[in-house]
């Protein structure tokens, strides 16, 4: 069993609860998530292996030139490209957010929910609307341009609006408070006595943070870490909006496949491998809890 | 809990729902937001007696995404543009007009009736034209542009504050037209060389704008951008040092379109519906309110003369507009447009 964190599937409710009322609670959930996901997903799936008539529409012969043109090198390096940003947010997102749920975590009980609540703030709102936000902040005739110049600035200021660096800074900015509310639970439930047993035993502040801290809070990371890329590298409206229109991810062309194209067996074809992609790496992050689960046992 | 009351106001809730949905014979007309008087409907209404509905379409593919999935079935009249008339019409979704039934149509100007898309009208009705060109700040510009190259191979001047439109044939027109190509090119060496004109050109750009680069020009933001003649308009109304221009090169005509689809159920209808947009009245609010030419001799006669003095490319006579090409459709060949567009906006 793993020291200072309470062990999954060990609750008090646990016991008062029975197999059948268990299916009884899951059901309407999995009911929602069959008829509005997997269902869905398939009828993609299907969609890939289809022709694309010469005006639209689906020509149902077969075919498997869609998945093949997949892996086109043209497609191929806009997926490893979307796949690179995702990763620096990932990065980004998990530094900044996890030095932010430690600080909070640390701090006395009763300030912690008023910090969460700031955290996740941002949600009320809607995306677009927060996106464009960062358009009224970093375009060239902006708030921050206009700043600049009111503290004296006189040259020319340097593109910040419809770059990449402002699309990993949207998407960074969209998705930290995963990372913060998924790093805060296990931070949270740390057991402070062990933390106290390493200092006692003679590891310093640091060393304790390295081989106690943060392996006990790794699956926290892990999850944080996946939802970052997860929903980065499928984002469509970030680098439409704050890289106006310049960096394609994998999203946007998926997006114009469906909507501008109108190829839906291509598009469909792009969706299935980037779900692929996903599920490979949810299954990774689910083993590597797992193992850990298993190596502290 | 189910008081009577509330199952009384249930009851009286769906018998007006049903009610409304068993009129049936109301028209469903899809058209972009904005793009006709806001009462048009409910004077149409007024007037002729028939029922309609407005539903909005945000682009062309949208709409024919939805026809072509449903086979053209729910909808009577469409507002498209052109080279997606011709694929209605191709696909056998455009009604054949009777132009028996269409009064009105003698209020266009002889040029919109030989629009090379569909020549005599046979199958879509012009709403409003114009040109694709340069919309720039004429303030902060040493030199007005002239050539389509101006915008592509921007001086440094303007390198960093051009956008272009992000629509993937209009994105192809202004490479085919600085390389004194037509807009309908669909030869492969042909597209390698406006792919590679387009990604050099990426490089100098602030961005793909298709809806707002009228309010960068405004914020100073953008100083030379690709433009619809009617958007261009959208800037000048608000600063007057924006000027339009279309380059020396040339430009596409560009055409929107009403269609009647075949499967309408209420055809008669459908058609006082378009001949009701095409009464000079009723045509004149888009050229007055949306700042578009409209090919109608008879509604535009009747523009003030204060709006063209203001907005100067709405006076372009109707036969410099025929001089220009029409985007067409291209069938089969659009897949390589979209590739060529991909590989545009994969470069970095």
């Amino acid at each position: 069993m793993r020291p200072g964190v309470m062990p999954p599937g060990r609750s008090g409710l646990n016991n008062a609860m029975n197999s059948r009322s268990s299916t009884i609670l899951i059901a309407p959930a999995l009911a929602w998530l069959t008829a509005l996901m997997v269902v869905p997903c398939v009828l993609i799936l299907a969609l890939a292996f289809f022709r694309r008539g010469i005006y639209g529409g689906i020509d149902y012969t077969f075919t498997l030139e869609n998945l093949a043109l997949v892996f086109d090198p043209l497609y191929g390096s806009i997926l490893l490209n979307s796949a690179r940003i995702a990763g620096i947010v990932v990065v980004i997102a998990c530094t900044v957010g996890y030095a932010a749920a430690y600080a909070i975590a640390t701090l006395p009980r009763a300030w912690q929910p008023i910090l969460l609540f700031f955290a996740v703030l941002p949600f009320w709102s809607n995306y677009l609307i927060r996106t464009y936000a960062w358009m009224v902040l970093l375009n060239r005739e902006g708030l921050i341009t206009q700043l600049a110049r009111w503290m004296g600035y006189k040259g020319e200021m340097p593109q910040l609006l419809y770059t990449e660096g402002a699309v990993i800074l949207g998407l960074v900015y969209s998705y930290l408070p995963f990372v913060i509310l998924a790093c805060y639970a296990p931070l949270s439930r740390l057991n402070p006595e062990i933390a106290e047993a390493s200092q006692d035993l003679g590891a310093s502040g640091w060393t304790t943070f390295r081989r106690i801290t943060l392996p006990l809070t790794l699956p926290g990371i892990a999850v944080g870490a996946v939802f970052v890329f997860v929903l980065s590298i499928g984002n469509f409206v970030t680098p439409a909006l704050l890289g106006g229109g310049q960096f394609q991810m994998i999203g946007n062309v998926v997006y114009g496949q469906f909507l501008t194209a109108n190829d839906w067996p291509f598009g469909a074809a792009l969706s299935m491998v980037l779900i692929a992609v996903m599920m490979v790496l949810l299954l990774l992050q689910t083993m590597a809890v797992e193992r850990g689960t298993r190596a502290d046992g | 809990m189910t008081t009577p009351i509330t199952s009384l106001a249930a009851f009286a809730l769906f018998t007006v729902l049903t009610a409304t949905v068993s009129q049936g014979q109301s028209l469903t007309i899809s058209n972009w937001d904005g793009y006709m008087a806001p009462d048009a409907i409910a004077k149409f209404t007024a007037e002729t007696g028939n029922a309609a509905e407005l539903v909005l379409h945000a682009t062309n593919e949208e709409i024919m995404g939805k026809l072509i999935a449903s086979g053209g079935e729910g909808y009577d009249v469409v507002f498209v543009s052109s080279p997606f008339a011709e694929i209605l019409h191709n696909l056998g979704l455009a009604e054949t007009l009777d132009h028996a039934k269409i009064p009105n149509l003698a209020n266009l100007y002889p040029e919109a009736t030989k629009l090379a898309h569909d020549p005599g009208n046979t199958f879509s009705l012009p709403y409003a034209w114009g040109t694709t060109g340069l919309c720039y700040r004429s303030d902060l510009m040493a030199a007005a542009p002239t050539s389509w190259n101006d915008l592509l191979s921007p001086s440094a001047e303007v390198t960093g504050k051009t956008t272009m439109l992000a629509t993937d044939r209009w994105l192809l027109g202004a490479a085919f037209l600085a390389n004194g190509m037509s807009v309908n090119d669909t030869d492969e060496a042909a597209l390698a060389k406006v792919r590679d004109t387009l990604i050099a050109a990426k490089k100098t750009l602030l961005a793909y704008d298709d809806t707002t680069f009228y309010a960068k020009l405004v914020s100073g933001e953008a100083v030379l951008t690709q433009a619809w003649d009617g958007w261009c308009n959208y800037g000048i109304g608000e600063n007057a040092d924006i000027k339009y221009v279309i380059p020396s090169e040339g430009s596409d005509l560009w055409v929107d379109t009403m269609v009647i689809m075949t499967g309408s159920e209420n055809k008669d209808a459908a058609y006082a519906f378009v001949n009701y947009i095409l009464d000079a009245g009723n045509h004149r609010w888009a050229a007055e309110n949306i700042l578009y030419k409209v090919p109608n001799k008879a509604a535009m006669e009747g523009l003030s003369p204060d709006l063209l003095a203001q907005f100067t490319n709405m006076a372009i006579a109707p036969a410099d507009l025929l001089k220009y090409e029409q985007l067409r459709d291209v069938g089969d060949a659009q897949r390589a447009y979209s590739r060529v567009v991909t590989e545009v906006m994969a470069s970095r």
